[in-house]
């Protein structure tokens, strides 16, 4: 009888092992829009293909789309949590406390949360250098424009948004010095609607290029019907827009999605704030449409060539902000903690920042 | 701001308007009956994205329109069955064929998110488009915007002018009169719900064909409701609905325009002045609560059964 149940609890022991030994990471993903947004969610959806190309059965992935931001994102990265994920990514600023809160209840599930700055032993962060693409948005529409009038669809003001704005014009002031910046905020990251009617009230302004922080692809659609230009955000928008479209700069997610499944996969995950750009492949820049100038199209790949290689910093001091205080000295590149807090917008730009 | 600038805010102006003057339309007819329907968004939706299915799949722009319609009207008859054949309350029932529609459309469109058409493009007037300055406003516009402007001339023709409007009035202040009279009243309700749930289709497939021609789920980002304020800012008229509608479509743009120009106000107070518009008129129609009461069809919401009438 001893015997028996020894054998059994053994049997049991080594079937157990057995199934760890086989069990695939399970990951999960939250999202705030729909995967077919042609924008931020579906370019992480495509990470997480990525991720499950990569690594084949070795791991599981399971994704929420649509989730709003605030107690339903808790209700859902609780489910996720419980039904046995090992590790969660939440891709959407407005998920950052639920995060942390529900990390705080699972801490054998490693949390990875897009874009935010709160951490704990099992949150991390990461985050794009989404002003490395801006910049060599901001050089193209300089070199472009005809009206020497860039327009700029703008979501919420927070500093990712405001960096980018401050890239776009320092980019396009270097190779046009009369360039001007018109910067409409929709209050929306995403609102097809909304975002063409912005459009076009920035077109019939004067601008003849527009560049979008916001993740719809309706500017391109907007921009093409009135021959101007536009610059594609987050994914490829170039089917949208066959004439009009320059250039996307888009979001590549795989790589970074991948080395955290290894590193938890190793047991060597540790929480940090990734940011990650043009030199780890986590953006690029695509589709450049063939009928741009051959000078706009050599200074493009120059640009993010030389931002790639380390050569280029965006936020190379002396930059003073637009009331005229230096806000980067001479000589110092910001670091990410000051990119992460960037308020202001540099000289020349003669908007307010909404507060 | 210049001559230019201003006819081209108030061409978008006409362009943001539109979606709203077409469903605003459909619900006031059915109001004029005595019926309140607050599926306005579910229908919308539902003829956003049909209509975009049909479009996208059959190449015709116009199937895509017609499409629209017979999915709004479907919608708008199972709100009519329950409403006025098992006696289910308005209110309730409209509010469930809106979360109704914006979950099917989500449903139904899962297939195409991202995808996109041609959409209509803008048709010039010949002669009228010659006019300075209106002729950019009002004869350089898609074929739906001109079918709105028939629509409503038409429709203003029909209730103000003949037997039908005056029968449709009928139903919608005295049900019980009407019935003793002879008018079929259930039968009038019948079609005045099924032509607001066919105005609600073209009005979301103007939004997915023209505006913006894609689907995306909840395109129609709370349109229905407004419509729904619409109406009664237009005390049940068929011209201030016009109005209203561009007035409406006026204030949107104007968020975008001012801060292009470089107003530096915040973006969320600007924002808010469609709705701040829409309450000052609000307030200063319902100034006179006399007129008011007059001009509110009197059986609105209240069910009618003749199989109580003795």
């Amino acid at each position: 009888m001893k015997l028996k149940s020894l054998l059994l609890s053994l049997g049991l022991l080594a079937g157990a092992t057995a199934v760890q030994a086989e069990d695939p990471l399970k990951v999960g993903f939250v999202y705030v829009g729909p995967v077919g947004d042609l924008g931020w969610s579906y370019e992480h959806d495509l990470g997480r293909i990525g991720l499950e190309k990569h690594f084949g059965d070795k791991v599981e992935t399971t994704y929420v789309e649509n989730v709003p931001e605030g107690a339903d994102a808790e209700r859902v990265i609780t489910q996720l949590a419980k039904a046995g994920n090992d590790l969660i990514f939440t891709t959407s600023f407005g998920f950052m406390n639920p995060t942390v809160k529900v990390a705080k209840r699972f801490p054998k599930v490693t949390f990875e949360h897009a874009t935010g700055y709160k951490r704990s032993r099992n949150v991390g962060t990461y985050v794009l250098r989404t002003y490395e693409g801006r910049y060599v948005s901001g050089v193209a529409a300089g070199m472009m424009t005809k009206t020497n009038t860039i327009g700029y669809i703008a979501s919420f003001p927070i500093p990712e948004v405001i960096r980018d704005i401050d890239t776009v014009y320092m980019a396009a002031k270097k190779v046009n010095p009369d360039v001007k910046i018109k910067i409409v905020w929709v209050n929306s990251w995403y609102d097809p609607g909304k975002e063409t009617d912005a459009a076009n009230a920035l077109m019939d302004q004067g601008v003849d290029i527009l560049i979008q922080h916001t993740d719809s692809p309706a500017p391109q659609i907007a921009a093409e019907k009135r021959g101007m230009r536009s610059i594609g955000q987050a994914s490829n928008m170039s089917k949208f827009a066959p004439e009009a479209h320059m250039f996307s700069v888009r979001d590549n997610w795989t790589p970074y999605y991948v080395n955290v499944a290894e590193e938890v996969m190793n047991n060597t995950w540790k929480p940090s704030d990734y940011w990650g750009g043009f030199k780890e492949d986590m953006l690029t820049i695509e589709s450049i449409n063939p009928n741009l100038p051959a000078d706009v199209k050599a200074k493009i790949k120059e640009t993010y060539a030389a931002i790639k290689s380390g050569e280029l910093k965006p936020f190379t001091g002396p930059i003073k902000d637009n009331k005229g205080n230096i806000v980067v000295p001479e000589g110092h590149s910001l670091t990410d903690e000051e990119l992460a807090q960037v308020n202001w917008y540099v000289e020349g730009i003669t908007d307010e920042i909404p507060r | 701001m210049d001559a230019d600038l201003i006819t081209q805010i108030l061409f978008a102006a006409i362009k943001t308007g539109t979606p709203l003057l077409f469903i605003a339309l459909g619900e006031v007819i059915c109001e004029k009956s005595g019926i309140l329907n607050l599926g306005q968004e579910g229908m919308m939706l539902m003829g956003a994205v049909v209509g975009f299915l049909a479009a996208y799949t059959t190449g015709s722009m116009g199937l895509g329109v017609l499409a629209a319609m017979i999915m709004g009207s479907l919608m708008s008859l199972i709100f009519a069955v329950l409403v006025l054949q098992l006696g289910a309350n308005q209110v309730a029932t409209g509010l469930a064929l809106t979360i109704f529609g914006t979950g099917l459309s989500a449903f139904v469109g899962s297939g195409v998110v991202g995808q996109t058409i041609q959409g209509f493009a803008p048709i010039e007037i010949p002669l009228l488009s010659e006019i300075p300055y209106l002729s950019e406003i009002l004869f350089k516009h898609d074929i739906l915007v001109y079918l709105s402007f028939a629509i409503t001339i038409a429709l203003y023709f029909v209730v103000n002018k003949t037997r039908v409007g005056l029968t449709l009035k009928a139903v919608g202040e005295n049900p019980n009169a009407a019935n003793a009279i002879g008018i079929k009243v259930l039968q009038v309700r019948y079609l005045a719900i099924m032509f607001g749930g066919a105005m609600a289709g073209i009005s979301g497939a103007y939004m997915s064909l023209v505006y913006t021609p894609m689907w995306v789920e909840n395109m129609t980002a709370g349109r229905g409701w407004i419509a729904l304020a619409l109406v009664v800012f237009a005390s049940w008229r068929i011209g201030r609905i016009m109005l209203g509608a561009y007035l409406f479509g006026l204030a949107s743009i104007m968020h975008l325009v001012l801060q292009g120009l470089g107003w530096s106000i915040s973006p969320n107070l600007l924002a808010m002045l469609p709705y701040v518009a829409t309450v000052i008129v609000m307030v200063i129609i319902s100034a006179d609560h006399f007129k008011e009461k007059l001009l509110a069809p009197r059986s609105l919401g209240k069910p009618f059964d003749p199989r109580n009438m003795a």
